[in-house]
């Protein structure tokens, strides 16, 4: 471990992650306007998650944490494939990509 | 074997007609079912001869029906000379009067629907009459009950006829419920309902009684009324007689055979078959005589006032089962069940004449609009002629007599000869009914037949399909009494009926009624032949204008030579009794104010407040609208926003999270 992470040390790291984690989270339920915001705050919780493996790998000396980290990006890129290509078809259908437009199964 | 098919030929028409009868057509199920009840006819004959001549006495047993601890029911057939002697009369009447239907019913929508009914009656008289235990016979009891309702609502688009075809099925079953009650008691009593062994404990229970909200009441003689109760809903007896006027909605054929001839006799079987019992309840025997003497009495009155062809004969029928039961009340069983056969014979035979008279007439039933039907219809009124005069009992002792002479003397002798109070009683009013019989009787041909022709019309004979059944029953009305009197109710009964009408020997009255005075003897035929004259000199020679309010009660007449203005004296003093005799004792109208309408306020009190008002507005209704309101706002939750829903699961997740971390 190099000085500089010893001398920072692991809170800021996880301050920094509990941040975007809860910026994430707020900005999905917050979120009134268009479905791509709501991706793209998914995409921040998940990179808040990648920030906490990578820290305790880091602070720990475990690659496992890092690889993990590899690992979640991957999917995270494939997840937002999946949601953009969903988004698309959607706006084909309703030509509307608004959050509140979608509410069929309104009780 | 011979039985078996006798009993069950009319079944298989029943079937036959019933299931097939729209496939194979009107024509073959007419063939089919003549056929078979003729056959059953013929060999119904035959056993009866069997049973006459060789005396044999026999039960077949079928099968069991229900084995639970001492009850113990078997079907069977019972074949002595009472059940021969019943289904030779059920069969023959049966089988000239399906011959008949052919041709009343001709041009009906619904001929297979009326062959089926009336082969399915058959069969349930026939499992009546030929029961070896209490239970079947109410099977057959409440079968020929159900076919009475089937058929009398049988042209089911006319309301009168659904109405009376409901009326005659509830006051049939509050007989029923007497019947029930009474086999109940008879299984109490005996701990069996098997006719045989019943009979032979009758006289050890004879001083038993039931225990009843604390008091003692003698077993055997409430049973016997319970079961009165139950011949009373059947034979149409006063206070259960109303539904038999009305059940002449029905077509004429099975007014012939069901509400004439054989099923209104049932409740006079079942007491003539359970005579051991009866013997030994002379409490009960009394109420038997003195219902059956008013019935008598009461039913000739109002037929006197009656205008409606059919339902004189129902009324003149009500009667004469009165004459039938006050025999069975004074112990004269079988001057009962010998009169139970001549009318059938002699009443079938007048119903199937008015039956051609109104066919001819094209439906007028109103006597008033007859008259003159001699030249149109010679054969009918031959017949009926044969009918009335066998209803009225004509004939001379020793010589010869119509069907009706020889069984009603029997009956009326019997009862003066029985030295009860009851009999006696029964004697004054049988005598004083067989009367207004006589009256009535010769009332009915003179309006109908002679006279002159009332109104437009263009009546002809009925073909011969109609006639042949009248011509046998004519021939039946003039020699059945004739031929059948000895061994029915004369020297040779004890040969022939043997141990199957029991009357105690202490009083046996047929016995004593041989050795009355010829004078006693001749009373009967004088009240009928005066009878007779009385409607000679009133309808033929008009001495006295026929106007309802003095047609109805004959005896009146008598006093009326004194007149006030031209008018009888008498005319306002019966005015009143003529009312009250024309709308039957006014029965109908109090039993409507007496249980009709308070059980219908009654129903319509549970209906609209106990159903509508309680059970379903605080009960069903409430809760149903409470889980509806409950539905409708928690559909509410689902707002159909994913942002929501992924609010709820990360709400969750704290929560679960926390909790977790909470307990450590």
């Amino acid at each position: 471990m190099n000085s500089f992470l010893a001398s920072v040390g692991l809170g800021p790291f996880l301050i920094v992650a509990a941040i975007l984690f809860t910026i994430g989270i707020v900005g999905v339920f917050i979120n009134r306007k268009n479905v791509i915001s709501v991706l793209l705050a998914i995409e921040l919780i998940l990179l808040a998650v990648n920030i906490n493996f990578v820290a305790f790998s880091a602070f720990q000396n475990n690659l496992m944490g890092q690889i993990f980290a590899m690992l979640v990006l991957t999917v995270a890129a494939a997840e937002m494939a999946v949601g953009l290509a969903i988004l698309v078809v959607c706006f084909r259908n309703r030509g509307s990509i608004n959050v509140e437009d979608i509410s069929e199964m309104r009780g | 074997m011979l039985d078996i098919a006798a009993v069950f030929l009319p079944l298989l028409v029943a079937f036959v007609a019933g299931f097939a009868g729209k496939h194979i057509g009107n024509r073959a199920t007419q063939i089919v079912a003549c056929i078979a009840m003729l056959g059953a006819a013929v060999i119904s004959i035959i056993v009866l001869r069997n049973v006459a001549l060789h005396g044999t006495s026999e039960t077949l047993v079928l099968g069991t029906w229900i084995e639970s601890g001492a009850l113990n029911v078997s079907w069977g057939i019972k074949i002595d000379a009472l059940s021969a002697a019943m289904m030779a009369i059920v069969n023959v009447v049966s089988a000239l009067v399906h011959v008949y239907a052919v041709g009343y019913m001709r041009g009906d929508k619904s001929i297979p629907r009326f062959f089926a009914y009336m082969g399915l009656f058959t069969f349930f008289m026939l499992a009546l009459v030929t029961a070896d235990n209490l239970l079947q016979m109410f099977f057959g009891w409440e079968g020929v009950g159900l076919c009475s309702y089937l058929l009398i609502g049988f042209w089911f688009e006319r309301e009168n006829a659904n109405a009376a075809a409901i009326k005659a099925f509830l006051i049939n079953r509050i007989g029923d419920i007497g019947f029930m009650l009474g086999v109940f008691g008879c299984f109490l009593i005996f701990d069996s309902v098997q006719f045989d062994v019943m009979f032979k404990k009758a006289p050890e229970v004879a001083d038993l009684s039931f225990v009843f909200f604390g008091g003692a009441v003698p077993a055997l003689t409430t049973v016997c009324l319970l079961l009165f109760i139950g011949a009373m809903g059947k034979s149409a007896q006063l206070g259960l007689h109303t539904w038999l006027p009305d059940a002449m909605e029905a077509p004429t054929p099975v007014s012939a055979l069901i509400h004439a001839a054989t099923m209104v006799a049932a409740g006079v079987f079942m007491i003539a078959r359970l005579s051991p019992l009866f013997e030994y309840a002379p409490t009960a025997r009394a109420v038997v005589a003195v219902v059956g003497a008013l019935t008598a009495l009461f039913g000739a009155a109002v037929v006197c006032t009656q205008f409606d062809i059919k339902r004189v004969l129902a009324w003149s029928t009500i009667s004469q089962l009165g004459f039938m039961f006050f025999a069975l009340g004074v112990s004269a069983y079988a001057a009962a069940m010998f009169h139970l056969m001549t009318h059938a014979i002699f009443k079938a035979l007048l119903f199937l004449g008015a039956g051609s008279v109104i066919h001819a007439l094209g439906g007028e039933q109103d006597m008033r609009k007859m008259g003159g039907l001699w030249r149109d219809q010679p054969i009918t009124c031959a017949c009926m002629g044969a009918g009335a005069l066998a209803l009225m009992g004509i004939g001379i002792d020793g010589v010869f007599g119509f069907a009706g002479f020889y069984s009603k003397d029997l009956i009326l002798n019997s009862a003066i000869a029985s030295r009860e109070w009851f009999g006696v009683l029964a004697y004054v009013l049988g005598l004083a009914a067989s009367f207004m019989t006589a009256f009535y009787a010769a009332r009915l041909m003179i309006m109908t037949f002679y006279g002159a022709p009332q109104g437009e019309r263009h009546a002809h004979e009925s073909p011969w399909l109609m006639l042949g059944p009248l011509v046998v029953f004519a021939l039946g009305a003039v020699f059945a009494g004739w031929t059948a009197e000895d061994f029915f109710g004369g020297a040779g009964r004890g040969a022939f009926w043997r141990d199957t009408l029991f009357a105690l020997p202490e009083h046996d009255p047929i016995e004593a009624a041989q050795v009355l005075s010829c004078w006693v003897k001749l009373l009967p035929l004088v009240a009928a032949l005066s009878g007779l004259s009385l409607a000679y000199g009133v309808y033929v020679r008009k001495r006295a204008p026929v106007t309802p309010a003095k047609a109805g009660v004959p005896f009146a007449f008598l006093l009326g030579k004194k007149t006030i203005n031209g008018m009888p004296a008498f005319a306002g003093m019966t005015r009143g009794l003529y009312r009250l005799i024309s709308n039957k004792l006014t029965f109908d109208e109090a039993y409507d104010f007496l249980f009709t309408r308070p059980t219908r306020r009654l129903g319509r009190f549970l209906w609209q407040t106990g159903d509508e008002k309680i059970i379903d507005g605080c009960g069903l209704d409430k809760g149903a609208a409470l889980i509806m309101r409950l539905g409708r706002h928690s559909g509410t939750l689902q707002t159909g926003y994913v942002f929501h829903y992924a609010f709820v699961m990360a709400l969750g997740i704290a929560g679960f999270v926390t909790w977790f971390w909470v307990r450590g």
